[in-house]
């Protein structure tokens, strides 16, 4: 196996303790005071040249945020979160406007090479076919979206998409160039009152990525946005609005990064999605933030906010995600199954090691009559690590005929880490079907040493058997993710079996 | 030089010692059959020899063409071509059997310093040496041992052993849970198998399978040692008189 081999040869290279993105890119930044206040709040919207509605709407958000206090109901440890020790905005100070890519500080841009941006490799994959209807592999044109620190540094292919009318852009760009259409959406799935990291988030994000899919049209490629924290004590606060309007389509990928830091990071993202009628979204994320060292320390605090609005009849929206970064994850990408015959998908592999907490998983809210979800976890747990699937599976009184149907898997590697499943269902009405199903296993020793009397090394090995235990969701990923995640994983399991 | 010389091998599990001064000598080209009631340590052997970790070997050494297998890695003596058919062979969901059998080869080629079979090359093979085996094409295609009958997971390992070539093939109760006609396929598989150059450790509680792949030497193991050697016709007395007068020998 191709990708087995490379990731065990990079393994090798890199070493237990070495995160692979993690090196530091040395710019200049433009950073908003320390600490947060209705100050702060407009200091970000004047630097965002923002109308005042936008102003208006974040220090609502703000006053909301501070009547609530941070959750603790998730099974997560970590220590008190200082919120006026944080830097809320880090520009990198561009030198002069700049007008296009071949502008951008140098220095960025290398960054984002040695992230493998935009330049991603297509390899075939055994064991991974292309998703069904997807081109096979070829070199599948991305347009990608940057966004590092606070800030979207770059967007190409725009004016490609310009041409089949989807408009794609920094949030920032869109709340000036189409606010008619933010404000009919900003908020509308994941309100300002919503939870107290989604509170904080609308009132002090900086960019993401905003998307619209107009009536009826496919979108000619991929979209795709890469974030990157790079500034010290610096919270990443990326929005990210995507509407699909009635009949259209639109797959959109998600990739984060981090430099290794001693200290610990604020990651609050909030993702929006809305599907109008017969509209479809797939949102596919590879989470690989710092982590932090093999003692527990630093590492990205990710408490993210993601939902997906299926607004109207027929209309899908499918998450697929590969969370093997962070300290903490605390994350449960949802969807409302408003429309009659909207379904949703929720297919998650969670990795963590080392002292890693995870704290993950979805929610279905069934409205809709005959609306449908399917969720499949896969969590791995390794090291000393925690890792816990949380979800709802709920239908009310108007959502007669709705199915679901839960899996569930948790694998163990080693004898110190802990998987739990937390799964609640309600049902307000009797004609629904709802299934769940769980296993929890470990990599036994001898199916280690099955595969290493045939000459693979333990490395090998456990990529085998936990490439395995995914499969199911990685065939999920578009192509090009596939490959991506594949190595990441490996990577993030050495060392873990020994 | 004999191809595997094990010599006063005492080999602990757990404190308890399970082996207790075990010889074995096996030349190139020979098969050898150890026999023995359940408990012997025939299992003991086969996973001391291969590397399985959880036994301490507190004396004797293993030599495989003269060098120390024990200072070997059980990955490292996979790629010297030393193979052991599991008696109960592990399902993998989710892994192709023709992924593993690739990532397997690929990793003993590489160990070797061989470059890596391409798939198209190794594709061919593989369905090559599964059609002798009469092993359908689907079954390659589905998870190592996931929903495979006894007899085709036992099959599954002489596939695995016909593709990887290996030097000293140790076969430990091969023969369990298989009715007659998926033994002597078994068994065809085996003996095709036979050349001067490459030794075989058959490892049986029962005559019969010995009837189609007729050993060299027979061993009589016991209480952890070789108890008595020699040759077919030992197994034939074994199978008339049973394993009883062997117990007070050891």
């Amino acid at each position: 196996m191709v990708a087995a081999r490379e990731t065990v040869e990079r393994v090798a290279r890199i070493g237990v303790d070495q995160y692979r993105y993690g090196f530091e890119t040395l710019i200049e930044s433009d950073k908003a005071p320390k600490g947060l206040s209705e100050d702060t709040v407009r200091f970000i919207s004047a630097k965002k040249s923002e109308p005042s509605w936008m102003l208006e709407w974040r220090l609502q958000a703000y006053r909301c945020w501070l009547t609530m206090t941070e959750p603790t109901w998730a099974r997560v440890h970590y220590p008190n979160i200082d919120y006026q020790g944080i830097y809320y905005y880090a520009a990198p100070k561009p030198k002069k406007q700049l007008a296009s890519i071949d502008e951008i500080d140098p220095e960025i841009l290398k960054t984002y090479e040695k992230l493998g941006i935009p330049l991603r490799e297509v390899a075939i994959l055994e064991g991974v076919e292309p998703p069904p209807g997807g081109p096979p592999s070829a070199n599948r044109k991305i347009a990608i979206d940057a966004v590092f620190d606070s800030v979207s540094v770059a967007t190409t292919f725009k004016a490609e998409l310009k041409k089949a009318g989807v408009i794609f852009m920094p949030i920032s760009e869109a709340i000036r160039e189409h606010p008619e259409l933010v404000q009919k959406y900003l908020g509308t799935v994941v309100p300002i009152s919503d939870n107290f990291f989604a509170r904080l988030n609308s009132a002090v994000f900086s960019d993401g990525s905003f998307v619209y899919v107009p009536p009826g049209v496919r979108c000619p490629m991929e979209l795709s946005t890469y974030f990157r924290i790079n500034e010290r004590n610096t919270g990443q606060f990326e929005r990210t609005l995507i509407i699909a309007d009635k009949g259209s389509h639109v797959s959109y990928l998600e990739g984060c990064t981090a430099p290794r830091r001693d200290e610990n990071q604020l990651h609050a993202a909030v993702v929006e999605l809305v599907a109008l009628d017969d509209a479809e979204i797939k949102y596919s994320t590879v989470q690989n933030w710092y982590p932090g060292n093999s003692e527990g320390k630093g590492g990205i605090y990710n408490f993210v906010t993601k939902r997906g609005d299926c607004r109207g009849k027929h209309s899908k929206i499918s998450w697929t995600q590969v969370e093997t970064g962070s300290a903490i994850t605390w994350k449960y990408p949802s969807c409302i199954l408003r429309g009659d015959n909207s379904s949703g998908e929720f297919y998650s592999i969670a990795i963590s090691n080392g002292f890693q907490q995870v704290d993950s998983g979805t929610k279905m809210f069934h409205l809709g009559k005959n609306t449908s979800s399917r969720i499949i976890s896969k969590g791995i747990a390794a090291g000393k690590s925690r890792n816990t699937y949380r979800g709802l599976v709920s239908a009310n009184r108007n959502a007669a005929g709705a199915r679901n149907h839960t899996t569930c898997d948790s694998l163990l590697i080693g004898d110190k880490c802990g998987a739990h499943t937390v799964p609640y269902v309600e049902a307000k009405n009797s004609s629904v079907t709802f299934e769940h199903e769980a296993t929890t296993s470990k990599i036994s020793e001898d199916v280690l040493f099955y595969c290493i009397q045939r000459g693979m090394s333990q490395e090998e090995a456990v990529s085998l058997v936990v490439n395995g235990f995914i499969k199911e969701v990685l065939q999920k990923l578009p192509m090009e993710f596939a490959v991506e995640a594949q190595k990441l994983i490996s990577i993030s399991l050495e060392g873990s079996a020994g | 030089m004999p191809l595997l010389e094990v010599r006063n091998l005492h080999v602990c599990v757990e404190g308890r010692e399970i082996l207790h001064g075990l010889d074995l000598t096996v030349n190139a080209g020979e098969v050898h059959a150890i026999m023995g009631p359940n408990g012997s340590g025939k299992s003991t052997l086969s996973h001391v020899i291969t590397g399985k970790p959880g036994y301490q070997i507190t004396a004797g050494r293993i030599l495989f063409k003269g060098e120390d297998l024990l200072a070997l890695g059980p990955d490292q003596r996979a790629a010297k071509g030393i193979f052991l058919a599991f008696q109960y062979p592990v399902e993998i969901p989710g892994v192709t059997t023709m992924n593993f059998l690739r990532t397997a080869l690929n990793a003993q080629r590489r160990a070797r310093g061989q470059s890596g079979y391409s798939t198209p090359h190794f594709l061919k093979r593989a369905r090559t040496v599964a059609k002798q085996l009469n092993i359908p094409q689907s079954m390659l295609k589905r998870g190592v041992n996931v929903g495979f009958s006894g007899g085709e997971k036992k099959r599954n390992e002489i596939l695995q052993m016909a593709l990887f070539e290996p030097v000293l093939c140790i076969l430990d109760e091969i023969d369990s849970g298989l009715d007659i006609d998926a033994l002597r396929i078994v068994a065809e598989g085996i003996n095709a198998m036979r050349s001067p150059s490459r030794s075989m450790i058959v490892i049986t509680h029962y005559q019969r399978l010995l009837n189609y792949v007729v050993p060299d030497v027979v061993h009589v193991m016991s209480k952890g040692r070789v108890v008595k050697s020699g040759d077919k016709q030992l197994a034939l007395e074994l199978e008339a008189s049973g394993y009883a007068q062997f117990e007070d020998a050891a």
